[in-house]
């Protein structure tokens, strides 16, 4: 892979208000602004000083170390287990069986979604790498030593590897732990209007069918997983320490599934080093740590290691999609249909609120106005690690938008119409707002022309078609691809959205102290994401203190209010609102404290980002720190009105947001070795307001980068005996600096209606919006072979075979 | 962290500390170098040692790129980073500079030795192919003196060597022979990955015909880092596109690539013809001076 040459820079100073007005080469601390703009992030000293403090770098005094075996096939029965030389090893303490946490009612714990799933084998295993006994040792080198004394006996059962064949009548049932269960049947699910779609598909000129797998991915983030316990046996407090994206949930979680009572489990979730959705779920690792602490009395630490990530904890997509897509002859869209086969693994593990088992793939229908669409869903059990996390996406959407934008580039291919004006020609309009989907989405806002005639403009689309023409003239490809999408998220609102019957609504605290300085406690938990900025940022903006006067304490349970947490891209857009409304609270408060102060009615002060002064006379004004002293100190406060200034608030969203972008991606493909670079990639993002435009661009970067990847390289793969073959990053490739290009972001900004500063999440949506934008402009580079389609992921073989005409999907 | 299992460590400050230390601890011992193939492997617990001799301090003794009149000796410990910097070697031998710039990551290359990477003989190894196409001879050094070996010689099969138990190679030879050039082609899935295929071309002209050529592939099966069929096609004749895709078309059919992760054999093969003949081209138009 070559490096693509410097792209020409097309950003654009942030709009008119001063803090914002220079490029992102010249932003420092000196400008920082009070309130929403750039700066650079808080939490940054420490990290790149090397000074996070991570999982592994807690040690406690007494600290032990917890490994894990796991399964070394795909599935088999367990015949025995000796773990006598283990227990003799020197340095040992404990050695536990799936038999002995069975004894304790243990070896099993419901998943996110409804199943079942085994904390340390029984029965049978079910994937490589499941967890079948675990050590504790006083190092981890001894416990990982010791794995290899534990003799298990296995007999083979041959392993269900091809999802397409895995519901046949002659396939070995994986899930015979279930009763009554005679296949590998998961569970079907459907949305959409079956009837009206077909109608519509009747009505249509033109109809096209295209095949395509979204293949199994991994989050793959830097830091795996891990925890830390420790139990204390005399007041039966347990704290534990782990790499969660949703400390509360996995606190309450803990509390049902182990019969520990919640005011006792202190969950705290420190420095995370990535998450991607990887750090959802509760792992069979963590609940071994717990009860090893309970059965040694000590702290124990477990760390995965690369490969135990990749192998065992959960994946992402996995999806074969069938679908069609039904236009007028002048290219008007009617209807789109398919349906999936999901690969859901040993284990039903997806972490998806509790009433969308497809999650929220239900918004296939994409950016468009259709008259009608239907899904069908068929989920099945293999023998593979289960998860279906929310990879980088809310719930599913990435695959939703994936085929709606490969969908409508073949119906382009079809109709021989440039991908850019079919899209124009099908858009929402800005007046269709708030739209309700034909599967019952109800996208807030959007302005989607103006976005996509944005990207058009960075990237000059025409002078890349005119480019485009004489290269192909010449014999050399290049393509042009072009997606645009609609994420949702920010899941709830609680009545619609719960994860094992917890409500997605988040928790905020605001206290501020009497010298005027402010400490913000979110429920949402950062991974890298930049919260101690952006929330600091988001309170300065509503309250007037500088972010450096605002600490962002997140992560711990017995520190902050109660929440469901960050994936999803649902920090901005639920606790973000939170923390506005907190601050508003606040300021609400310190508008009666001022009038007392300035001796006059609340309606004749006037704020002023900071203070309050009285109307028509700026110079009799109080300022936020004053008005802090204040409510702590002793003079008199308005009648009815308590001490401090402090607020809580819960807040319930009352819809999703909708974030939307354009994205344009130029590649240049090498016809003798099929070897192509993106050479450049033009992004346009709206996620209405922009609190922090530099922590947007790098997350838009992060996303962008992954997109890439699943787009040219990465997939979880497996052989017919179900042994995975990307267990390390040599085998699962990640992309560097040099597959990818200079990105070129730009946006457009249509806020929000509901939300209380009207921004939306954007975490996620360049992971959404750029593989479809990559494979459509690889598809559009071999449109002279006659080429419609090939999967993912592009690698040199098999865009070579795409060239020969004959791709093959890599599942 | 992935752990390895249990072993020791010794530091060696010269080559016959090296080798005497390989002869005290037995068949246990390994030496270490750059480590980024040896480390990984004894992480995933591929490979366990009961010593690790690590020779890093002989960098000292053996990290050199010495040209003289008619071959270059490279020190086994200089560092592909010290390989793909020497503005000798791209002189002399330009292939060392293509490959290097294709050899993993500046992190890996700032390590990684040449001797090392011979030793681990991989065969999708890139450092290999140039060797063998440049018709390197090794030297290796023991209790009992040194030996010459050739290429062909020291390779002697996936992760074998003829380097014996304590025994280290010191260095590694390289003809310099009139009006030749060299040329390196490589197509992978990314910056860092083993190579899909890749090729070593050396070519040396008597004005308008090809006195000698050779032709090394890495990644497509045994036998293929040195193609004599190519060279016995290429010997005497004109260099022309037609004569480049001859050769090419020998190079593929030679080669016995498999189905796997990287790439189906097919595309393998095609590689193995396609980058044949852009590699001759290469060194060709290196010659000419049309291509530094």
């Amino acid at each position: 892979m070559r490096r693509a040459p410097k792209a020409p820079d097309h950003r654009v100073p942030e709009a008119a208000s001063a803090p914002d007005s220079r490029p992102t080469a010249f932003v420092d601390n000196d400008r920082k602004p009070v309130g929403h703009g750039r700066m650079l992030r808080k939490e940054d000293p420490r990290f790149v000083r090397g000074k996070g403090r991570f999982l592994d770098d807690i040690q406690l005094p007494g600290m032990l170390h917890l490994a894990l075996l796991r399964a070394p096939i795909a599935h088999g029965r367990i015949l025995s287990v000796d773990a006598s030389a283990a227990e003799a090893h020197p340095k040992v303490k404990l050695v536990v069986t799936g038999a002995m946490l069975a004894e304790r009612g243990l070896a099993w714990m419901p998943t996110m979604s409804g199943d079942v799933q085994a904390v340390l084998a029984t029965d049978k295993v079910r994937f490589q790498g499941q967890e079948v006994a675990f050590v504790v040792a006083e190092d981890r080198y001894a416990a990982r030593d010791a794995l290899e004394l534990i003799d298990v006996e296995y007999e083979r059962l041959p392993a269900v590897v091809n999802v397409r064949t895995a519901l046949d009548p002659s396939t070995p049932v994986i899930r015979d732990d279930l009763p009554g269960k005679s296949d590998n049947h998961c569970f079907d699910w459907e949305t959409g209007d079956k009837a009206a779609t077909e109608a519509a598909f009747a009505r249509a000129d033109v109809v096209v069918s295209q095949d395509m797998v979204y293949p199994r991915v991994h989050p793959a983030p830097l830091e795996t997983c891990g925890a830390i316990a420790d139990y204390d046996a005399v007041d039966g407090g347990l704290t534990l320490w782990s790499t969660t994206q949703a400390p509360h949930a996995h606190r309450t979680l803990y509390a049902l599934v182990a019969g520990l009572p919640e005011h006792q489990i202190r969950v705290i979730s420190p420095d995370i080093g990535g998450g991607f959705g990887n750090k959802v779920p509760i792992y069979p690792g963590y609940v071994c740590a717990i009860v090893a602490s309970m059965l040694t009395g000590k702290p124990v630490k477990w760390t995965e290691d690369r490969s135990e990530n990749l192998t065992s904890t959960a994946f992402a997509r996995d999806y074969i999609m069938q679908g069609e897509i039904a236009a007028t002859r002048d290219g008007t869209i009617l209807a789109v249909r398919t349906s999936v086969l999901a690969d859901h693994g040993a284990f039903n593990g997806v972490a998806a609120p509790a009433k969308y088992p497809g999650g929220f793939f239900g918004v296939f229908t994409g950016s468009y106005d259709l008259q009608a669409a239907y899904c069908t869903m068929t989920a099945v059990y293999t023998n593979k690690a289960p998860g279906g996390v929310a990879y980088s996406c809310s719930f599913r959407i990435t695959e939703a938008v994936y085929l709606i934008e490969r969908l409508v580039d073949c119906l382009a291919f079809q109709l021989t119409m440039d991908p850019v004006e079919l899209r124009l020609a099908n858009l929402l309009k800005p007046e269709q707002f708030p739209y309700t989907t034909k599967t019952g989405w109800v996208y807030d806002s959007g302005n989607y022309e103006v976005t996509l005639r944005e990207a058009v403009r960075i990237a000059d689309y025409d002078g890349l078609r005119r480019e485009q023409k004489d290269k192909r003239a010449r014999g050399e490809l290049m393509g042009i691809g072009v997606s645009f999408f609609t994420e949702a998220v920010g899941a709830g609102p609680r009545k619609h959205m719960d994860i094992m019957g917890l409500g997605m609504a988040d928790g905020a605290e605001l206290r501020v102290y009497p010298t005027g300085k402010a400490v913000l406690r979110v429920s949402c938990q950062s991974q890298g994401q930049g919260h101690e900025t952006t929330f600091a940022q988001i309170v300065a903006e509503e309250i007037g203190i500088p972010p450096a006067d605002i600490k962002v304490v997140h992560g711990d349970t017995d520190q902050t209010p109660f929440g469901l947490g960050t994936y999803g891209s649902r920090s901005t857009s639920v606790s973000g609102a939170a923390a506005v409304l907190v601050s508003r609270k606040v300021r609400d408060k310190a508008r009666l404290i001022a009038s007392a102060m300035l001796e006059i009615s609340v309606t004749d002060l006037v704020w002023d980002k900071g203070s309050f002064h009285v109307v028509g006379d700026p110079t009799s004004c109080v300022t936020i720190q004053e008005i802090a002293m204040h409510a702590y100190g002793t003079g008199d406060l308005p009648d009815g009105v308590e001490g401090g200034l402090e607020a809580q608030v819960h807040y319930d969203p009352e819809n999703l947001t909708y974030p939307n972008g354009a994205y344009i991606c130029v590649v240049d493909v090498d016809a003798q070795t099929a070897v192509f670079t993106v050479r450049r990639f033009v992004a346009v993002d709206d996620c209405g307001t922009r609190i922090n435009p530099m922590i947007i661009e790098g997350q838009v970067h992060r996303g962008l980068t992954d997109g890439v990847g699943m787009a040219l390289m990465e997939m979880i793969a497996f052989d017919d005996d179900g042994n995975c073959l990307s267990g390390s990053l040599m085998d699962y490739l990640l992309p560097s600096a040099l597959e990818v290009p200079d990105w070129e972001t730009g946006y457009t900004v249509t806020p929000s209606p509901h939300h209380p500063v009207g921004a939306k999440g954007v975490g996620e949506s360049a992971t959404v919006g750029s593989p479809p934008a990559v494979v459509n402009a690889v598809m559009d580079a071999l449109k002279p072979y006659g080429i419609r389609h090939a999967d993912m992921p592009l690698t040199p073989s098999r865009l070579w075979e795409a060239i020969r005409g004959n791709p093959q999907p890599p599942i | 962290m992935q752990l390895p299992a249990p072993f020791d460590y010794e530091r060696a400050t010269s080559v016959d500390h090296a080798i005497q230390l390989l002869d005290r601890l037995g068949s246990g011992a390994r030496i270490v170098a750059g480590g980024h193939s040896l480390l990984p492997m004894m992480k995933l617990r591929l490979v366990n040692v009961e010593y690790l001799i690590d020779i890093n301090d002989l960098h000292r003794e053996l990290g050199y790129v010495r040209v003289e009149p008619a071959r270059i000796r490279i020190g086994a410990m200089t560092r592909h980073r010290e390989l793909l910097d020497s503005p000798e070697l791209r002189r002399s031998l330009p292939i060392f500079h293509d490959a290097e710039r294709a050899i993993a990551d500046p992190l890996v290359r700032n390590r990684g030795t040449i001797g090392g990477a011979l030793c681990q003989a991989d065969p999708s190894e890139d450092l290999s192919a140039v060797c063998t196409t440049l018709d390197a001879s090794c030297v290796i050094r023991g209790p009992g003196g040194e030996r010459v070996v050739t290429m062909a010689e020291f390779y002697r099969g996936p992760y074998e060597t003829a380097v014996g138990a304590a025994e280290i190679l010191t260095e590694i030879r390289i003809p310099l022979r009139p009006n030749g050039s060299s040329a390196f082609e490589k197509v992978g899935r990314r910056a860092g990955d083993w190579p899909i295929v890749s090729c070593g071309v050396a070519v040396w002209l008597d004005g308008a015909v090809i006195t000698d050529a050779r032709v090394g592939l890495a990644a497509v099966g045994p036998n293929t880092t040195g193609i004599p069929t190519v060279s016995r096609a290429l010997r005497g004749r004109p260099p022309s596109e037609e004569l480049f895709a001859e050769a090419g078309a020998i190079a593929a059919a030679c080669c016995t690539p498999v189905d796997d992760q990287r790439g189906s054999a097919g595309y393998k093969r095609h590689l193995a013809a396609e980058l044949t003949r852009r590699a001759l081209r290469r060194a060709v138009a290196r010659l000419d001076g049309r291509e530094s």
